[in-house]
């Protein structure tokens, strides 16, 4: 299948890239990994007159903790991701979401900020940032600014970066407790959207009192959605069984999944309350 | 319009002028006449098309032509050299790893990333990293043993064997 013509930039700075996105109008693209794009491109589901790829600019791509962040460069891929040590020390939940993105030669190409800035509820990472409390650097012509991830979705394929402006890092504002996270979707197959997935992140302090809990989900909503009653069941507790089964039910409560191929509203809604439960106890048990 | 490229694939540098909606499979079987690559299901799910870029394993009908400008790109048609087979193909041949053969090639290109980047590994793991490369005949199998042994023959360590299992 051969997509629409269309004209083709490579700009080497991010100055540039958003110099080309305003001469060439509404219609033209960010090309990052492209393997969310190039396959609608292919099916014609989308049609950008430009795409204006974003590979060649130097600077993107970077996995490090810094002034209180963990800060990824919207260019890094899944793999870079996979295979971090910091990630595989210290953050788990992107060990087990990036394992379940797509596959391994998709995973070379597709970038964190093309999975959040594509705006598809089904994808992984916008419920992991939920949970991370991350924030989203976005640059323009007038300089840069910060989105917290809450902000950042607002519609199918729509998020808060505006025509004329790149999504450049994620920043993840480092725990100050002690810290697990987990994140876990059910699937039909590999490389098949969530049917319902979930993200966890708990910070206890030295007593054992949970003082933070970040719970995002995949696929059961129009938007990537934080479950704000869950982790307010959580917060303030010593995460009894009792504790974390109301976490869990009203998950299941508050999210809108709909009817589809991969399951009717009761089967995802009873999902996430197992997977909630289950994400919140492989969290705990990763806290040192 | 047209963009002039320049890359090398399996050695050989090459300038062409492609139209950027050009796929990077397209560009490599009918420009190139590298029919080696095979186009599956055309959507990024199938892994026929896996090729390497700058040593990644690839799905190239996700790829457009224009983004391999500068790069090393690497086909079936690049693994044998004048001493032989790649251990891959070896592998491959020896364990019976293919029915139909549409799978293999790019099956082989995927193994050799995911042996350079883990040299020993378990089935489970050879199976995680195959998961983007689906066989038609469903010779998973083989596929499994032949990367074991790829893996053995690689590393110096004794081979395993190579006889049929009855089950």
């Amino acid at each position: 299948m051969i997509a629409e013509k269309f004209n083709y930039e490579a700009p080497t700075t991010i100055k540039e890239a958003i110099q080309l996105l305003h001469e060439h109008g509404d219609e033209a693209k960010i090309l990052a990994g492209g393997h969310s794009l190039i396959p609608m491109m292919k099916l014609r589901f989308a049609a950008p007159t430009c795409l204006i790829d974003i590979n060649n600019i130097e600077g993107l791509s970077y996995v490090k903790e810094e002034d209180g962040f963990l800060k990824i460069g919207a260019l890094t891929r899944e793999s870079d991701l996979e295979h971090s040590d910091l990630v595989r020390d210290k953050y788990h939940i992107f060990g087990d979401a990036t394992k379940l993105i797509a596959d391994p030669q998709v995973r070379n190409f597709g970038t964190i900020g093309g999975n959040l800035a594509h705006g598809d509820a089904a994808n992984d990472h916008p419920a992991v940032m939920i949970a991370l409390g991350a924030e989203v650097e976005i640059e323009n012509v007038e300089g840069s600014r910060s989105v917290s991830i809450d902000e950042f979705f607002y519609g199918f394929y729509m998020t808060a970066v505006q025509h004329g402006e790149i999504l450049t890092e994620i920043k993840i504002p480092a725990p100050a407790g002690r810290f697990g996270s987990a994140y876990h979707k059910a699937e039909r197959k590999v490389g098949d959207y969530a049917t319902a997935g979930v993200a966890v992140a708990i910070e206890l302090d030295a007593d054992g009192t949970c003082t933070k809990a970040g719970i995002g989900l995949t696929n059961v909503n129009p938007l990537p959605m934080r479950a704000e009653r869950s982790e307010a069941a959580l917060v303030g507790t010593k995460l009894s069984e009792e504790d974390i089964a109301n976490a869990a039910l009203y998950a299941s409560e508050d999210c809108s999944p709909s009817d589809d191929l991969r399951g009717d509203e009761d089967y995802k809604r009873h999902l996430v309350k197992v997977i909630t439960k289950r994400m919140i106890h492989r969290a705990l048990g990763r806290i040192k | 319009m047209k963009k002039t490229i320049t890359l090398k694939v399996n050695g050989t540098e090459h300038t062409v002028d492609v139209e950027p909606r050009t796929l990077l499979i397209h560009l490599v079987r009918e420009i190139l006449s590298l029919t080696g690559s095979h186009i599956g299901c055309d959507t990024s799910s199938c892994g026929a098309c896996t090729i390497l870029v700058d040593g990644k394993s690839a799905k190239s009908c996700t790829l457009l032509a224009v983004q391999a400008n500068g790069k090393e790109i690497t086909t079936v048609e690049g693994l044998a050299t004048a001493e032989g087979l790649h251990p891959i193909q070896e592998g491959f041949h020896l364990n019976h790893a293919l029915h139909c053969g549409f799978c293999t090639p790019g099956m082989m290109m995927r193994a050799i990333e995911l042996l350079e980047h883990n040299p020993n590994p378990t089935e489970e793991e050879i199976r995680w990293g195959i998961a983007g490369n689906l066989c038609r005949c469903t010779g998973y199998n083989n596929i499994v043993k032949a990367i074991q042994w790829t893996a053995a023959k690689m590393n110096g360590s004794e081979l395993p064997s190579t006889e049929p299992e009855f089950v």
